[in-house]
């Protein structure tokens, strides 16, 4: 049996569909990564023990296990505690905090590299320390960890594959259904990973675009 | 106006360990009065200044601004929440700018009068158009401080400064990092800002700037005031032999 990759056409609005579903996972869980990871990064740096520790013990489970068990636990193990969620809802927590914890890790760094000079500008312009965190701090911190939260983004996007498994249909999924109806593995296996590929393509020049936009403000 | 004690040092004392970077400093700034510290790196002249705004807080001794005084011993909230109230009108300038990189220009003089004074945008605006006028940046108002000179930074702080309507400006070094040829735009923004009578006190190594400008010049060595008067005293007829020394290396240029 060769390939033919003649099947593919008539499935293309499923693997659209997969895709659509990858794109809205991957923003859903890129902007909870992103605000979590600030969130955990400030905790980190500057929250009192009894809030800091609990967030860092955290922050060493999602680091230190597989993304594949987080998600099962999320989905199939709140359920029995009564947490039913939706597979796409848990999905995106499971990615988005998984993330966040590895976002969090280069806001904090970025954080720290703020010059000793900024917060003396402001707290001498009359800013608190709160608010000289906000509005000076960590836009500058965050600036400054774009291109390698970039990456982050670019391996959120590949790993929402695993959702696959708890069945959101997403790109991976959608192949499969494809390939259970056609047994064409390697043609539709291909194409998601071209559909990937390309959505990633997409992604990168969104980030790009970004860090060109932000060049001047640095 | 005059003769108006209006920043008082009593009795600064600082230490880092053993070391003692100020001895017993005392010093009283007139309303309206400009006041240069000039001596040799490590004789505590930045560190004094920084102890007026509290950046640098003394061990002992006083820090007034008019009646209020700055380095009040409060529980820790209350001090935070009083030091953010009079460094409103304390306004400083850094010897490398401080400007905030992610701003621009406009928003570098409007944030703190937005969050701070409850300024509306366009109050804001009115305002940072103004200052801008005032250091002669207008056309400057929406670049960010990486596309300006070093010359230019340091005229956007001194406006961003101003913005908060200070009673007083402090001077940290304002023209030392700064190419020679961009430290003429930098004085004259301060020389108009002591034509309109703003109380200064300015750390500074240019001695030609101190003596047109200044009313007082004090020279600091070791953590002590050894000297202090007018230019005209200082500068040409120092009676100790540390300021002669200090002189000589600097004026022979």
């Amino acid at each position: 049996m060769g390939l033919d990759f003649s099947v593919v056409p008539s499935y293309f609005g499923v693997l659209l569909m997969g895709a659509g579903w990858t794109i809205a996972i991957t923003i859903c869980a890129g902007i909870l990564s992103f605000f979590g990871g600030i969130v955990f990064a400030v905790i980190a740096l500057y929250a009192h023990w009894a809030l800091r520790l609990p967030v860092r013990g955290f922050a060493f489970l999602f680091m230190g296990t597989p993304l594949l068990l987080q998600l099962f636990l999320i989905y199939f193990g709140l359920i029995q505690i009564g947490i039913d969620l939706p597979a796409f809802v848990a999905g995106v927590i499971g990615l988005g905090l998984h993330f966040a914890v590895y976002n969090s890790e280069l806001i904090q760094a970025s954080i720290l590299a703020v010059d000793k000079g900024q917060y003396e500008g402001a707290r001498t312009l009359g800013l608190s320390r709160g608010q000289t965190l906000r509005r000076i701090v960590i836009p500058q911190a965050v600036r400054a960890v774009i291109p390698p939260m970039g990456n982050n983004m670019i391996a959120l996007l590949k790993d929402s594959a695993l959702v696959s498994v708890i069945g959101v249909m997403e790109l991976t999924l959608a192949a499969q259904q494809a390939i259970s109806r056609t047994y064409r593995p390697f043609e539709f296996y291909l194409a998601a990973a071209f559909c990937y590929y390309i959505v990633n393509l997409a992604l990168e020049a969104g980030l790009r675009h970004l860090e060109r936009r932000i060049a001047a403000s640095r | 106006m005059t003769d108006q004690a209006f920043v008082t040092i009593k009795n600064a004392a600082k230490s880092f360990g053993t070391f003692e970077v100020l001895k017993d400093i005392n010093l009283t700034v007139q309303r309206g009065q400009i006041v240069a510290i000039i001596g040799p790196s490590g004789s505590g002249k930045s560190t004094l200044l920084r102890a007026i705004n509290e950046l640098d807080p003394l061990s002992s001794g006083e820090v007034w601004l008019e009646d209020v005084q700055i380095n009040k011993k409060l529980p820790y909230r209350q001090y935070e929440a009083h030091v953010n109230q009079v460094r409103q009108d304390i306004g400083m300038v850094f010897q490398h700018f401080n400007l905030f990189p992610h701003l621009t220009v406009r928003g570098n003089i409007t944030l703190a009068p937005r969050m701070l004074k409850g300024l509306s945008e366009a109050e804001a605006n009115k305002l940072a158009e103004e200052q801008l006028a005032k250091v002669g940046l207008s056309e400057k108002i929406d670049e960010y401080p990486s596309r300006l000179s070093g010359g230019q930074k340091q005229r956007v702080a001194i406006a961003r400064a101003l913005a908060m309507k200070p009673k007083v400006m402090l001077f940290d070094e304002a023209t030392s990092a700064l190419d020679p040829e961009l430290v003429e735009e930098v004085n004259q923004v301060m020389k108009q800002l002591a034509e309109e009578h703003m109380t200064m006190i300015i750390v500074t190594h240019e001695m030609d700037f101190a003596a047109s400008v200044c009313d007082r010049v004090l020279f600091m060595d070791q953590g002590v005031v050894v000297e202090e008067g007018p230019p005209s005293v200082i500068f040409q007829n120092p009676e100790n032999e540390r300021t002669r020394n200090f002189l000589r290396k600097h004026l022979s240029r």
